[in-house]
């Protein structure tokens, strides 16, 4: 062990105490990727496991409730499902349901954790990296994992037969833009909460009856009407709509931009309310 | 980005840039005037003062809930103070935050390491928050791990290590940057004696190769080893500043005679004690101590009065006699 091993004395910015308002600042996208680093180096364990079910639940739900309940469903006529067997109208409804669960289980308890457990959002914090930055960081990684899924999702759906349009790549950036609206409000959740048991009210009082009455299963026309409107209101019923008229190429301009501009609105809401308890919780 | 060998003291000595910043004194890192930290209703720092000089090692001394995390998160700018007045490296942490963390390094309070990566993935991802390239990284990790004596641990999982390695390689970690201001927030709370010499001899090592520490700690025995200069803190407000050695040349007598009565005769022998020939006298639950220049010329007269203690133990005074003298309270008690 030499004296000189040791990195000692100034660093960055010399012996002389230079004012550094002269050190420029780094972009905040430049300071969310290192957050964003942070989370792929985590990631390489677990990517395995993580791509391996974004492959399997696909081919599940797809055959248990596509093929085999579809068959059933079929045999009844589809008129209501606009014309299509139960296989090609579900499936893109599966996809953006499965970007609502993968943002929905990044923005709870890995945020929480990264807190109370890990304490990693703690020690990134002591470092230049603001709350806002760290907060981004997390939510490239979830956009990256949405994408990742809803693209091996199109896989097996085409593996399936269950494309009807090549538009259907759209459904991707559908997906991200989706599971953003999740992402951010709840991320503004789950930092804000002291104990994770809340995370189960959430999943059980919203993210399920979602899953199921959000237009994925069956067309919301189905419910009764003075029920609508409440599934009309869901991001995911937007997210539903969109990847389903992309999978199908029944898309329209008017419609898409609406679906777009509801979504878009919820993310960037949610994502200054996230920015505010990101900053309430990690600089106190 | 400064050399990797550059020393700061040789440094210091031969730029002579400092002088002609506009900063006035360069070699004041932190300066805190009236210092307030508030949560709420609860006041938690009380309107602090006090100066870290470039190259010394300073200490914030105190009991539990004394108000040190919170003043060591205010100058890690994770904290906005609120009120007084803070600079850190000659800069406002509020609107400098970025820059001034870029230029500290940390050493928070637990352990904040991610346990399912390697001792070298935690060095990566810390490195990156300072938006250090790849190869700069690896050569520092490599420094720094041996520094810390972990460089076999290299590519184990942090969960398999001890607490002392967990607490060295926080340290080690703090480093990556370089900086030029080493926060920790006691260092060594929770670790064995062993494992709490092992990181004494680290930080003694930095202290010596001209790193500036500030630390705080309710471990008397760190303050002493560790600290030329410190503060001793009880209820958010700084009670006493020097060193260890002018602390206690203030606010002790040379020698302290501790005595230990049975039970039966503690109070009487208290009561008698009264009027012994020493400067100041404290009645703790168990022991009496007398603050005396000479403990063996008072011990005698102690028997002489009739009084046989138990035990009895003539010792130098320590920092924990100026916290005892200062607050009326013993630090462990918090």
């Amino acid at each position: 062990m030499t004296a000189s091993a040791v990195p000692a004395g100034p660093g960055q910015s010399g012996p002389a105490g230079r004012p550094a308002s002269a050190v420029r600042v780094p972009g905040p996208w430049a300071m969310a990727v290192r957050e964003l680093r942070s989370w792929l180096t985590n990631y390489r364990r677990t990517w395995r496991g993580s791509i391996y079910s974004s492959v399997l639940n696909p081919v599940l739900y797809l055959g248990a409730m596509g093929i085999g309940l579809g068959t059933l469903v079929d045999k009844h006529g589809v008129s209501a499902l606009g014309g299509v067997s139960y296989l090609v109208f579900l499936a893109p409804g599966l996809l953006a349901a499965g970007a609502m669960q993968t943002a929905t289980s990044e923005s709870t308890y890995p945020v929480f954790g990264s807190v109370k457990w890990r304490g990693t959002y703690l020690a990134a914090a002591a470092t230049p990296l603001r709350p806002a930055d760290i907060l981004r960081g997390h939510l490239l990684f979830t956009a990256m994992r949405l994408a990742v899924n809803a693209a091996f999702f199109i896989l097996v759906m085409a593996a399936f037969g269950a494309i009807r349009s090549a538009w259907v790549v759209l459904t991707i950036p559908s997906a991200v833009l989706m599971g953003l609206a999740f992402a951010t409000p709840i991320e503004a959740f789950a930092i804000s909460r002291k104990n994770a048991n809340d995370f189960a009210i959430l999943f059980r009082f919203g993210m399920i009856p979602m899953f199921l009455f959000s237009g994925t299963f069956f067309p919301v026309s189905q419910l009764p009407a003075w029920i609508r409107p409440l599934a009309y209101a869901t991001p995911l019923w937007h997210g539903v709509a969109l990847c389903r008229s992309f999978s199908l190429g029944t898309a329209s301009v008017a419609g898409t931009l609406a679906h777009v501009g509801y979504l878009a609105a919820i993310a960037a809401g949610g994502l200054i309310l996230a920015q505010r308890c990101y900053r309430r919780r990690l600089s106190v | 980005m400064g050399l990797p060998g550059q020393q700061f003291i040789g440094s210091e000595l031969t730029d002579p840039a400092g002088s002609v910043t506009g900063v006035p004194d360069p070699d004041i890192l932190i300066r805190a005037t009236g210092l307030t930290k508030r949560f709420g209703e609860f006041t938690a720092v009380d309107g602090v003062d006090f100066e870290l000089r470039r190259g010394e090692a300073f200490g914030f001394l105190g009991p539990n809930g004394a108000g040190k995390s919170s003043t060591m998160r205010m100058i890690g700018c994770v904290s906005p103070p609120s009120g007084g007045q803070l600079s850190v490296l000659g800069l406002d942490p509020v609107a400098d935050g970025v820059a001034i963390r870029a230029r500290l390094g940390v050493v928070p309070q637990e352990d904040t390491l991610d346990l399912e990566l390697t001792v070298r993935e935690n060095l990566l991802i810390y490195g990156r928050y300072f938006g250090l390239p790849r190869p700069v990284i690896a050569e520092r990790t490599a420094r720094l791990l041996e520094f810390v004596q972990l460089s076999e641990r290299a590519d184990d999982q942090v969960e398999s290590l001890s607490g002392g390695m967990k607490r060295r390689l926080t340290i080690a970690r703090s480093l990556i940057n370089e900086p030029e201001v080493l926060i920790l927030d006691e260092p060594t709370t929770g670790l064995d004696p062993q494992a709490r010499h092992v990181v004494w001899d680290r930080l003694f090592r930095l202290k010596q190769q001209g790193v500036t520490l500030v630390l705080t700690t309710h471990y008397m025995d760190e303050a002493e080893q560790l600290c030329d200069r410190l503060v001793v803190m009880d209820g958010g407000k700084i009670a006493a500043e020097g060193s260890p050695r002018q602390l206690i040349e203030s606010y002790s007598t040379r020698e302290v005679l501790e005595l230990r009565f049975s039970t039966f005769e503690h109070d009487q022998a208290a009561e008698k004690l009264a009027n012994a020939p020493a400067e100041r006298i404290e009645v703790l639950a168990d022991r009496i101590l007398l603050y005396v220049a000479n403990g063996d010329a008072v011990l005698a007269g102690v028997r002489g009065l009739g009084l046989e203690p138990l035990t009895s133990l003539v010792r130098r005074s320590t920092l924990e006699d100026v916290f005892l003298r200062l607050t009326g309270r013993r630090l462990e008690d918090g």
